[in-house]
């Protein structure tokens, strides 16, 4: 039998992101149609979700497979660790240290970058960002913070 | 007469100096977003949302709105100039814009957009003066039961009017509901979804889900090949339209102002629907469609009118209900809700001075938008030349700073990661993105909505259909569903959009 791989993945996902708020919800209280408790409407929510997932997936069975394309694996990794680096180093280690983590983690995310446009960029990045948002706009973030202190002169 | 005493408010308002400089500001960066493929007013706006916590609301909404439109004008001066629409809402200029460059007419074309979008503008800013007042006055006699209704009929025609997939335009809004949901209970102040995160306790922050799903998966969809762009431009000479062409163009304009003026009301309307009706509608009625795609002027005109039209009268449902009409005035609504405004009929009886204000701001908006853009087209071709491997590390760190700002909390970032990878993967299995965004703005409202109703009718969910405008408001969403599914509409809707993509 021919199957859609695209359509099933995408009612499975739906079919899963309603069976997790479904069994979130099952531990708040449900109500009634009258008073309306907290789990009431979610879980109302989720089975129309799973409803609408599960059509996807039977319109997806006997159907032609569609290409879904290929996916940046290097951009998809940098990308999505910018992010998750910047929030966790820019209390510690200061605005101005962790910009530039951004900038070059970010920069790496192209297949086309080098390490000389890396350094590039993050030296423009940070001072441009420095300017702006430090001395610009004035937003109240240290530009380094307790990490970076032994590595600084004089401070 | 009330009107003019209003407009007169809202101009007092919109010429401050302040407001005057952060307009300005925000077409000017709503032109240069727009020229730049990659970067749409949706991120832009979402990035931006934080650094205009500091301003007046009236000052922080002015330059939000003039990103917005000023991003439709500069969408279209690429189109027209290299073929290569910076905005999906030019996508449709392109066809004929960029033959008339090829022909030699680069600059009529350029100023057909221009002037177009002016008197789309003008018309728009009107409409909204004139109707933004009775329909507040109608809104402030709503109650729970008929509040739920119209946002079911605008969620359901958000849907209509999506691309692609019914069913999985559905299953993203109910899941943008489901997340719109995580947080304390309003009723209850139980916990729900938090999944232990305290940080959850006020839901999901809206900077973060929206810079996710759009700022990032567009981000990935773009790194999916990296090529360079080639910009070759010649010199844009003799910019003035002929007599001949001002005839051509003038009834295009008013045609396709007034489609984008009705699209733009409509729940999920906006910008790039209205651009593309305006050129069938053209297409359809003139007499020579065979030029169409070879430079006709009127496949210029009528587009652009359309999507600055559109993009206008989308805020009346914004401003009147507080009901966003696509992803654009659902962050503007979440930028009312952080300065402490609650968007709804109130605003234009609390807030006069903020909403004529935003409205006027509008008009000389796209007056700055006529003396900014023709002098600085040279400036916004070269700025094609920047490459994407430079440009998107720019836009990613932008954007972490952002979100950071808004509750300083590292927590928001973890949520853009995962929002992207979400948005990311929900985008290859063709689901569009926006109305997931929302169903998560509405999703709050509709649940407190209905339970309101509920208790007030005491259990009996008939009250949504006793009440007369409850019940019209949700016949209206069912035929809407009907239609989209009639097998005949559907065939149509769909050719419809593959002409589009």
């Amino acid at each position: 039998m021919k199957v859609d791989t695209r359509e099933i993945a995408c009612g499975a996902i739906f079919i899963a992101i309603a069976a997790a708020f479904a069994i979130a919800a099952l531990d708040l209280p449900m109500g009634s149609a009258l008073r309306m408790g907290p789990g009431y409407f979610p879980m109302a929510l989720a089975l129309i979700l799973a409803a609408l997932g599960l059509i996807i997936v039977i319109k997806g069975l006997g159907r032609a497979p569609s290409p879904i394309g290929g996916v940046p694996w290097r951009g998809l990794l940098f990308i999505l660790l910018a992010p998750l680096v910047f929030g966790l180093t820019v209390r510690g280690l200061g605005l101005a240290p962790s910009m530039a983590l951004v900038a070059a983690i970010a920069t790496l995310a192209s297949a086309r970058a080098g390490m000389k446009l890396a350094a590039a960029m993050t030296l423009g990045l940070t001072l441009f960002c420095v300017l702006v948002f430090s001395y610009g706009l004035g937003l109240p973030y240290a530009l380094f913070g307790p990490w970076s202190a032994p590595f600084l002169p004089g401070v | 007469m009330d009107l003019l005493a209003n407009l007169g408010l809202g101009l007092a308002t919109a010429t401050e100096p302040v407001n005057l400089l952060f307009c300005f500001a925000g077409v000017l960066l709503g032109t240069l977003i727009g020229v730049l493929p990659g970067i749409g007013p949706t991120a832009t706006i979402a990035m931006l949302l934080p650094i205009t916590f500091g301003f007046e609301p009236a000052t922080s909404l002015i330059m939000l709105a003039g990103i917005y439109y000023g991003a439709q004008y500069g969408g279209s001066t690429t189109a027209i100039l290299i073929n290569l629409p910076g905005e999906s809402s030019s996508a449709v200029t392109a066809i004929d814009g960029y033959q008339m460059a090829r022909q030699g007419r680069a600059g009529p074309a350029l100023a057909t957009a221009a002037l177009g979008s002016f008197f789309a503008g003008t018309v728009a800013t009107v409409l909204i003066a004139v109707f933004a007042p009775p329909l507040t006055a109608v809104a402030l006699k709503f109650g729970p039961a008929e509040y739920f209704s119209l946002l079911m009929l605008g969620l359901v025609a958000s849907v209509a009017l999506a691309h692609g997939s019914v069913l999985k335009a559905l299953g993203m809004i109910v899941t943008g509901l489901l997340l719109g949901l995580v947080g304390s209970d309003v009723n209850t102040g139980a916990q729900r979804f938090t999944m232990g995160f305290p940080e959850l306790a006020d839901g999901l922050n809206f900077v973060a889900v929206a810079i996710g799903v759009f700022g990032i998966a567009e981000i990935l969809r773009n790194l999916e090949n990296e090529t360079d762009r080639d910009v070759m431009v010649k010199k844009v000479t003799n910019l003035f339209p002929s007599k001949a062409d001002f005839k051509a163009m003038a009834w295009p304009v008013v045609r396709g102002t007034a489609v984008g003026s009705i699209l733009g009301i409509l729940p999920g309307g906006g910008a790039i629907l209205s651009s593309f009706a305006a050129y069938t509608v053209e297409k359809r009625i003139s007499k020579t469609p065979h030029r169409f795609g070879k430079g006709a002027i009127e496949g210029v005109a009528a587009p652009e009118a359309a999507n600055n039209a559109g993009a206008q009268t989308s805020f009346i449902p914004m401003l009147t209900l507080g009901i966003p009409a696509n992803p654009v005035m659902a962050l503007m609504i979440g930028a009312m809700i952080i300065q402490g405004v609650q968007p709804g009929p109130n605003v234009a009886i609390e807030k006069p001075e903020l909403f004529w204000g935003v409205i006027v701001s509008m008009w000389i908006g796209n007056l700055m938008l006529v003396l900014l853009n023709l002098p600085l087209i040279g400036l916004w071709v070269r700025l094609l030349t920047i490459p994407y491997t430079v440009l998107f590390p720019a836009i990613l760190t932008f954007c972490c700073i952002g979100v950071y700002t808004v509750n300083s909390n590292a927590f928001d970032l973890f949520t853009v990661s995962a929002f992207g990878l979400l948005g990311y993967v929900l985008v290859k299995l063709d689901c569009e993105p926006a109305p997931l965004l929302l169903g998560f703005v509405l999703g709050p409202m509709l649940e407190e909505n209905l339970r309101r109703a509920m208790t007030i009718s005491r259990g009996d969910p008939m009250v949504f259909f006793t009440r007369p405008l409850s019940a019209g408001l949700l016949i209206a969403a069912a035929l809407v569903l009907v239609v989209v599914f009639l097998p005949a509409v559907r065939a149509k809707r769909e050719e419809v959009f593959q002409e589009e993509g």
